[in-house]
C-alpha cells in the first residue's frame, strides 16, 4: 500500500486515503482536433518501467488533486506536487535525473 | 508411547489442570501445554489424515510449519476448521475434532487409495478424469469434492459471535520475532530513542535459543531474555506484543500483524482477533528458522517427527514423544534432541548420522552419555501403520539394502534448517543459496525498498542465516542499529554454544533409494506428495518449479510448504539435473499463515458494513410502511405498503392518488451542487451539453452533462440562483461522482477560472408535491404566492409557506403540476408532517421510487441508468433539443463529432406499446433475421425501461431500437428469457401520457 505526501495539506496520506487518476500531464483535445490527437488524448497512455507521472486525489483528506512522480518497478516516490501545472516541476525533474541517470521528460520508456 | 515425563516443562504449571477434548474423548493437560503438547502427553499422537491417500498422520512439528496437527475447533457458531494444534494454546472446555477422514479417525475408508498409491500419483485426476468430458461437471467432480477437502467449513446459517477489530500503528523501527535475534535488534534499535514496536507470534520470548541452551554474556540464555525483555519494558518508546504474528509486509513500510487476543482464554473477553496495520520506517526481521524433515520412506508414519520439536516438547512441556527415540540427521543440531532425551533418562537406541566423518563437539557428547552413533548411515525405512515401530538401517550411499531393524517408537529426523525468509521475500527481498549452509538466504545486496528507494527490511538473526548465536547476536545487533539510523558498534552480547562441524546436504534417504521407498518418501505431508511425484512431474517436463508445484500440490497445503518446499525444489532439480539456485523457489506471499477472516473484517460487519444515508423523513417512511430499496447509499421507499397491499396494488394506488389529487415525494436524496463564482457561466456550458450561461437568475433548466468520451453521464434541473450562481440537481446517486467530476475539471484543467463547487446535497430537504391539487395544497399552507402568474413552469423563488424558509422550483419529472420545495435539513420532516396534515382533505399520498419511475416512463423521459448504460449518447435519446448548437465546446463534443457517433444508423429511444397489451420484459431484446459472427442470433433492439401503467392501463415500455423514430407504427419481436417466447409490440412515441404538456403547464 502506497504512501504519497499530499502537497497541499501536507498529510503523508495511505493509499486508502486516495484516489488514483491515472497519467498526467495530457492535453485536452476537444472541437476541431483531429481524430489521431483526440484518440491519443482519450485512450493512449504510456505504460513505462520505471519513472511515471500520475495523478492522485486526495479524496478522503483534503479533496485535492495532486500529481506523483513514481518508479512503476519499485515503486520509488521522486516527489509530488501540484496539479496546476501543465509539465512536471524543474525540481521534480532534477531529482529524478539525479536517482535515475540518463532519463529525460517525455522520455518516459528509456532507461530510468 | 508419547507421555509426560515425570519433571520438567519450562513452560507448563503442573499444578493446574485444564480439561478439553479430542474427537468427543475427554482429555487433561496443564496450564500452559498446547493442543499438540497435551495431545502427546496422553499418548494421542494420531491426529488426523492424509488429503489424498488418508494416511495416519501424526504430529510432525511444534510451531507454525505442522501439516498434520490440524483440527476442527469449537461447535456451533464457534466452529472453525484447519486449526493447528502445535500452535493452539490449551484451555478450560477447549474441543477439537480431527479432520479428513471417516466414518473414524481410526477407521478410515478412504485409507484404501492408500493401497492404490502407486496409480494415484501426479496429475492422476488431471489425466484421468478428463475423458469424457460431459463426465466431470456431473460424475467425477461430485465425487472428488464430497472426498476431498480439509475440514468442514462453518454452518453458513450461524453467525460468529466474537468481535474482531483493526490497530493502526506507525513506528520507526517494527522488530518481527521476539526470539534472541529480536531482543537484541529491538534493544539495539530503542537506544537511539526511537519509536520501536517488537512482535512475536507466539505467548513466549526467547525463540528457540531458550531451548536449545548456550549462553549469553555468561549467563543462561533464558536469564538474558528475562532480562532484555524488562529493560525493553522499561523504555517508553517501545511498544511488545505476543501472541502477534508479522503476517505481510507489503510496500512502503505496510506491515499486517495478526494479534491473537484472546484465543488462548476466551473468557477474557475483548476481541477475539485483531488485524494490526502497521507503517514502519524499517522492519527488522527477526524471523527465525524452521527445520527440515529428511526424505525416507516411512517418514510421514505417526511418531516421526523433527528432531527440534522433540526437543520443543520435551524441553518446554516436559513431554516425551516417545520411549525409545531413533535420532536420523545431516547435521550436529539433532544430537541436542539425543542428548536431552538421554539425560531426561529415556532411551535413544542409535543416532543415524548421514555423514560419513560424523559430527562435532556435540557428537561426542551424545556419545560420552552412551548413545550409539551411525556414521553415513540412513534409514531404509521406517515400520509401522498408526505408530512407528522399528527402523531399518542402511548406508546413506546405496540403495536402501537393510544392514539391521532398530526397534524404536519415536524417531527424531533433521534435515538442517532454512531461514525463515517470507517476510523478507514478500515485497520483492531477493534471496541467494548458501551452498555450504545449504539453504536460501537473503540476499542483504536485493533489499525490500521503500517509497525513498532505499531498503526498508533487514534481516536479523537466524533469519539472515546465522545459525550460531555468536554470529546472529552481532547480526542482530547490527540489524537493530542500522535500522534507527546508529553506527555499527562493536558491543554485541556475546553468545557462546557447542562448536558445530558443517552439515552435508540430504535430499533423499539413502541417495540411491528405489522406486518402493521414493514412492513411500514424503515431501509435503498434507497434500500427499511423495519424492516420486516431483520426479515424475520433472520426467513429464515441468521444469519450472511453479509449474511442478501446481501440477504435484506440494506446497499448497495450509502449512503453505513451510516444512518441505526446500526438499521439494532439492528433489526437482535433481531430477532435471541441476543446480537449486536456478530451479529458485516458488513465490513466498502473505500472509505468513493463515489470518481468520474475522480480523481481516475487522468492525465492517452488521449495520457497519457499509454506512447508510438517510434523509430527514426517512424515520417518517420507515414508520409508515416503506419497503426499501437501495439507491446508491440511500434507501428510498420503493412504495409504501398498507395493510394487505402488495407492491404491485400500493404503486398503482400512490400514481392514481397522484395523478388524481395530490402526492408527496421525498426528493432529498436528489443531489444538490452549487456552483459559483465569476466564471460559474463559462464553467457551467463546459459541464452541460446545453447553454447554461443564458440562463436567466430565477429560471430552471433541464440539463444534460456527458463524459470526455461523449456518453451521457447524468442529468438534471439547474436552476440559476444569481449572476453568479448556479444550483445543480443531480440524480440521486450521481452526486458525489458528479460533484468529483466538477473538481476533477476545475483542479486540473481550467485550474484558472474563478469557480468554486459545493455539494450542498444533504444540508437541504427537499419534497416533491405532485398533482392537479398541489397548488391549493401549497396554498392552503400559506406564505408565498404559487399562483401561475407568480410562479410560471420552470422558474423557482424563495419565500416562506407554513412559516418554513422555504426554495420552491416549480419543476416535473410526473407531467402533473408539481412543485419541488427544499427546506433547511432541520426542518424536512417538520414541513412534511405539514403537508400530510394539510393533505388529508386531500388525500395527499406519499409515493415511491416506483411510482415515480412510473409516472416519468408515462412522460417518456429518460432515467439514467435505464436509458443509459454508459453506452448511450444523448443523440440516441432523441435528445437534440438539450445540446447546444452554439457552443464552441463542451465536455464530450469532440467526441460525439466522430463518425459513428455522429450517425443516424444507431439504436434509439422509442416507446414500445405490445400488441397484447402485456409487459415487456426488462432487458429483453428484439431479434432480428440471421445471426452474427458468434452465432448468436442478431438484435435490433432492446427494452430499457417497462412498467405496467395504470393510468393508461395496459404495459408501456422504452427501449432502443435500430433507427426507432423512423420505424413509427412498425411491430417488432421481443424475446423473452426462455429464448423461444416472442412477444411483439408497435414502435410508437415515448411520450405516452399527456403529449402536449398540459396538465403541468397550469
Amino acid at each position: 500500500m502506497l504512501i504519497f505526501t499530499c502537497p497541499y495539506c501536507g498529510v503523508a496520506a495511505e493509499e486508502t486515503e486516495l484516489a488514483a487518476g491515472g497519467e498526467a500531464h495530457l492535453t485536452r483535445f476537444g472541437p476541431g482536433s483531429s481524430d489521431d490527437d483526440f484518440e491519443s488524448y482519450l485512450f493512449t497512455r504510456e505504460n513505462p518501467k520505471g519513472v511515471h507521472f500520475e495523478r492522485w486525489r486526495h479524496v478522503y483528506g483534503c479533496g485535492k488533486w495532486f500529481h506523483a512522480a513514481r518508479c512503476t518497478v519499485s515503486n520509488e516516490v521522486f516527489g509530488t506536487y501540484s496539479a496546476q501545472t501543465t509539465e512536471p516541476t524543474a525540481e521534480i525533474r532534477e531529482t529524478i535525473s539525479k536517482k535515475r541517470p540518463g532519463w529525460s521528460w517525455r522520455d518516459m520508456n528509456g532507461e530510468g | 508411547m508419547s507421555t509426560r515425563v515425570a519433571k520438567g516443562g519450562r513452560l507448563i504449571d503442573r499444578s493446574k489442570t485444564i480439561e478439553f477434548t479430542f474427537n468427543g474423548k475427554r482429555f487433561q493437560g496443564h496450564a500452559g501445554d498446547t493442543l499438540a503438547s497435551a495431545l502427546l502427553s496422553a499418548n494421542q499422537m494420531l491426529v488426523g489424515r492424509s488429503f489424498k491417500y488418508h494416511r495416519p498422520r501424526g504430529i510432525v512439528a511444534s510451531g507454525v510449519e505442522e501439516p498434520n496437527a490440524i483440527v476442527n475447533l469449537g461447535e456451533g457458531n464457534k466452529h472453525e476448521p484447519n486449526q493447528r494444534a502445535t500452535t493452539t494454546e490449551l484451555f478450560h472446555g477447549l474441543t477439537a475434532t480431527s479432520q479428513n477422514h471417516w466414518p473414524s479417525l481410526e477407521y478410515d475408508v478412504g485409507a484404501v487409495n492408500g493401497l492404490l498409491g502407486r496409480f494415484l500419483t501426479a496429475g492422476f485426476y488431471y489425466k484421468t478424469f478428463i475423458h469424457p468430458r460431459p463426465f466431470w461437471k456431473h460424475i467425477y467432480e461430485p465425487f472428488i469434492r464430497q472426498s476431498a477437502g480439509l475440514g468442514k467449513a462453518p454452518d453458513p446459517e450461524t453467525r460468529d459471535p466474537d468481535h474482531y477489530e483493526h490497530f493502526y500503528a506507525f513506528v520507526d523501527v517494527l522488530v518481527v520475532g521476539g526470539g534472541v535475534a529480536g531482543l537484541q535488534a529491538a534493544k539495539a534499535a530503542a537506544v537511539s530513542g526511537k519509536r520501536v514496536m517488537l512482535i512475536e507470534q507466539t505467548a513466549h520470548w526467547g525463540g528457540r535459543a531458550v531451548v536449545d541452551g548456550g549462553e549469553i554474556d555468561g549467563k543462561p540464555v533464558d536469564t538474558w531474555v528475562n532480562d532484555t525483555l524488562q529493560a525493553l519494558e522499561g523504555m517508553e518508546n517501545v511498544r511488545i506484543r505476543s501472541r502477534m504474528m508479522g503476517a505481510g509486509v507489503y510496500d512502503h513500510g505496510y506491515v499486517l500483524g495478526y494479534e491473537r487476543v484472546n484465543d488462548h482464554a476466551p473468557e477474557i473477553g475483548g476481541p477475539r482477533h485483531r488485524l494490526w496495520r502497521i507503517r514502519a520506517k524499517q522492519i527488522v526481521t527477526a524471523t527465525g528458522a524452521l527445520e527440515r524433515p529428511l526424505s525416507f520412506a516411512g517418514n510421514d508414519i505417526p511418531g516421526v517427527m523433527l528432531a527440534s520439536a522433540v526437543r520443543d516438547y520435551l524441553v518446554n512441556y516436559g513431554v516425551s514423544p516417545g520411549d525409545r527415540t531413533v535420532v536420523v540427521t545431516n547435521n550436529d543440531d539433532a544430537y541436542r534432541t539425543a542428548i536431552a532425551l538421554k539425560q531426561a533418562g529415556l532411551a535413544v537406541p542409535c543416532i543415524i548420522d548421514a555423514r560419513h566423518e560424523g559430527g562435532g563437539q556435540l557428537m561426542k557428547e551424545a556419545q560420552a552419555l552412551g548413545i550409539r552413533v551411525e556414521m553415513g548411515h540412513g534409514i531404509a525405512k521406517v515400520h509401522g501403520g498408526k505408530r512407528v515401530s522399528g527402523v531399518s538401517l542402511c548406508r546413506q550411499n546405496g540403495e536402501g539394502n537393510v544392514l539391521e531393524d532398530i526397534d524404536c517408537d519415536a524417531v527424531a529426523m533433521s534435515g538442517g534448517w532454512s531461514p525463515v525468509v517470507h517476510l523478507w521475500s514478500h515485497n520483492g527481498g531477493k534471496l541467494t543459496w548458501d551452498a555450504d549452509k545449504a539453504f536460501f538466504k537473503p540476499d542483504p545486496s536485493r533489499a525490500p525498498i521503500g517509497d525513498d528507494g532505499k531498503p526498508n527490511v533487514i534481516t536479523a538473526g537466524a533469519a539472515s542465516g546465522h545459525l550460531r548465536l555468536k554470529d546472529l547476536l552481532e547480526d542482530a545487533d547490527n540489524a537493530g542499529k542500522t535500522s534507527a539510523g546508529l553506527e555499527a558498534a562493536s558491543d554485541a552480547p556475546t553468545g557462546s554454544d557447542a562448536d558445530e562441524v558443517a552439515l552435508e546436504p540430504v535430499w533423499l534417504m539413502p541417495s540411491g533409494a528405489h522406486y518402493g521407498l521414493r514412492l513411500k518418501a514424503w515431501l509435503d505431508y498434507q497434500n500427499d506428495v511423495k519424492v516420486s511425484d516431483v520426479q515424475l512431474a520433472a520426467r513429464e517436463g515441468y521444469e519450472s518449479v511453479e509449474h511442478t508445484k501446481r501440477y504435484t500440490t506440494l506446497g499448497m497445503a495450509t502449512d503453505q510448504g513451510k516444512l518441505s518446499n526446500i526438499n521439494g525444489l532439492a528433489i526437482l532439480s535433481g531430477a532435471l539435473g541441476a543446480d537449486i539456485p536456478n530451479v529458485g523457489t516458488t513465490t513466498f506471499r502473505p500472509p505468513y499463515t493463515t489470518i481468520s477472516m474475522g480480523a481481516i473484517t475487522g468492525d465492517a460487519r452488521g449495520d457497519l458494513f457499509h454506512p447508510v444515508r438517510k434523509t430527514p423523513i426517512s424515520d417518517w417512511s420507515i414508520a409508515h410502511g416503506a419497503d426499501l430499496e437501495p439507491v446508491g447509499d440511500w434507501r428510498r421507499p420503493y412504495t409504501y405498503l398498507r395493510d394487505g397491499e402488495t407492491r404491485e396494488t400500493a404503486v398503482i394506488r400512490e400514481i392514481k392518488a397522484t395523478r388524481e389529487s395530490v402526492g408527496l415525494l421525498d426528493a432529498s436524496t436528489l443531489g444538490k451542487i452549487i456552483v459559483k463564482g465569476p466564471d460559474a457561466g463559462r464553467f457551467m456550458d463546459m459541464l452541460y451539453t446545453n447553454m447554461m450561461s443564458s440562463l436567466k437568475p430565477g429560471k430552471c433548466r433541464y440539463g444534460l452533462m456527458c463524459s470526455e468520451n461523449g456518453f451521457l453521464s447524468d442529468d438534471g434541473v439547474v436552476a440559476r440562483i444569481d449572476e453568479d450562481t448556479f444550483l445543480c440537481h443531480t440524480t440521486t446517486g450521481g452526486a458525489d461522482r458528479i460533484h468529483a467530476h466538477m473538481e476533477e475539471w476545475l483542479q486540473t484543467e481550467w485550474w484558472d477560472w474563478k469557480v468554486y463547487t459545493a455539494n450542498v446535497t444533504e444540508q437541504y430537504a427537499q419534497i416533491g408535491v405532485v398533482g392537479p391539487n398541489a397548488r391549493k395544497l401549497l396554498e392552503k399552507l400559506g406564505g408565498m404566492d404559487v399562483s401561475k402568474e407568480a410562479m410560471a413552469f420552470m422558474e423557482w423563488k424563495d419565500g416562506e409557506l407554513a412559516g418554513f424558509p422555504v426554495r420552491v422550483y416549480r419543476i416535473s419529472f410526473s407531467g402533473e403540476l408539481s412543485y419541488e420545495v427544499s427546506v433547511p435539513a432541520s426542518q424536512g420532516r417538520a414541513l412534511w408532517d405539514k403537508l400530510m396534515e394539510e393533505g388529508k382533505e386531500f388525500n395527499a399520498t406519499p409515493y415511491g421510487t416506483e411510482a415515480l419511475h412510473v409516472m416519468r416512463a408515462e412522460k417518456g423521459f429518460i432515467m439514467i441508468g435505464d436509458e443509459t448504460d454508459g453506452t448511450v449518447i444523448p443523440q440516441d435519446l432523441g435528445l437534440h433539443w438539450a445540446i447546444s448548437k452554439k457552443k464552441d465546446d463542451y465536455i464530450g463534443k469532440r467526441a460525439q463529432t466522430r463518425r459513428f457517433m455522429d450517425n443516424a444508423d444507431r439504436w434509439q429511444l422509442v416507446g414500445l406499446e405490445t400488441v397484447d397489451g402485456s409487459v415487456l420484459p426488462d432487458g429483453a431484446y428484439a431479434v432480428a433475421a440471421g445471426k452474427n459472427a458468434n452465432g448468436q442470433r442478431n438484435t435490433q433492439g432492446r427494452v430499457t425501461s417497462t412498467y405496467y401503467s395504470p393510468t393508461l392501463e395496459k404495459g408501456i415500455a422504452m427501449g432502443l431500437v435500430h433507427n426507432g423514430p423512423q420505424r413509427m407504427g412498425e411491430v417488432i419481436p421481443f424475446m423473452k428469457d426462455d429464448g423461444e417466447t416472442v412477444v411483439e409490440a408497435k414502435i410508437v412515441n415515448a411520450v405516452f401520457y399527456d403529449p402536449e404538456g398540459e396538465k403541468q403547464n397550469v
